[in-house]
């Protein structure tokens, strides 16, 4: 059986499509929260090194791997929209970025949080923290380079190509534990090791990760949604869809 | 169950300033996105209309 990709790269098939599917993983985003949580907070034992504190963990983490991956999407889509110019590859990349700045600065106030209780300061500038800072001015700077230029096509490949510049950041944030001496801990979970860390409170990150997952799918299928709207006003399915 | 009453759960061991200010910031700012989307959308549609109404004259 062959899927025909290209017949969903079309803004009106993708824009009836992104709005099947946002509620499901609205709902989805909804009850993985609620199971997340009640496995973090009730399932979870409490630490025997850092109390209750570590219970961040179950919103620290998933929103710190978000920022990072969300990034890595819009460069991803950043590169298939410079390399063919295709359409929805650019809307795709506007939609994500809002979503992917909030986890970022979800993932640096989190850190605060979990920060001052453990190491006994809100912020130090240590590698792992530097570079996640610059993480999310990379996302304010890309949308205010989307905002400032009027036209949009070039608004499009101008955010293209810083995005792809900045992922250099993304490496850089990941392996900054293992390549300073950083106050922040290494990885609990890598490709290679076991992780060093209970398998509940594994567990109970793990589903909030997927929670997060979800929540920036649904968030990001809206948003497109509107952005297809507005760039395709003066087709006639667009029309339609505004008479109703 | 790890808590013996609602006060204990609240209070997280004495980290409950620093468990809470973080779930906070993550409930505020998932409502301040999903409020902005919505009003985002229908903000759209509604400017698009007029838009179109106006060029069809």
């Amino acid at each position: 059986m062959s899927i025909a990709w290209y017949k969903y790269a079309a803004p009106v098939t993708f824009y009836h499509l992104a709005g099947r599917l946002a509620p499901w993983f609205a709902w989805g985003a909804a009850l993985l929260t609620v199971i997340g949580l009640y496995i973090g907070f009730f399932v979870a034992p409490t630490d025997f090194q850092q109390g209750e504190a570590y219970r961040v963990i179950f919103i620290h983490v998933p929103a710190a791997w978000m920022s990072m991956f969300i990034y890595l999407v819009m460069a991803f889509w950043s590169a298939i929209g410079l390399a063919w110019n295709t359409r929805l590859s650019f809307m795709m990349a506007r939609a994500l970025a809002p979503t992917g700045a909030l986890f970022a600065f979800l993932s640096l106030w989190t850190g605060a949080f979990w920060g001052k209780p453990m190491w006994g300061a809100w912020w130090v500038w240590d590698a792992r923290l530097t570079s996640a800072l610059i993480l999310f001015f990379l996302y304010v700077g890309i949308m205010a380079l989307w905002a400032a230029i009027d036209d949009r096509r070039r608004g499009d490949k101008a955010g293209a190509l810083l995005t792809l510049v900045g992922a250099i950041n993304i490496p850089i944030i990941y392996f900054s534990v293992k390549w300073w001496n950083t106050l922040h801990q290494g990885a609990s979970i890598s490709l290679t090791k076991a992780p060093t860390m209970a398998t509940v409170m594994l567990v109970g990150m793990l589903v909030m990760a997927f929670a997060a997952w979800f929540y920036t799918i649904a968030v990001a299928l809206v948003r497109v949604r509107s952005i297809i709207l507005e760039r395709e006003r003066q087709t006639e399915w667009v029309k339609e869809i505004l008479e109703r | 169950m790890e808590w013996a009453s609602w006060n204990e759960f609240w209070s997280m061991g004495g980290y409950g300033l620093y468990v809470w200010g973080s779930y906070a910031a993550v409930v505020v700012g998932i409502l301040i996105e999903v409020i902005l989307l919505k009003r985002g959308q229908s903000d759209t549609v509604r400017r698009l209309r007029r838009l179109q109404s106006w060029e069809s004259q």
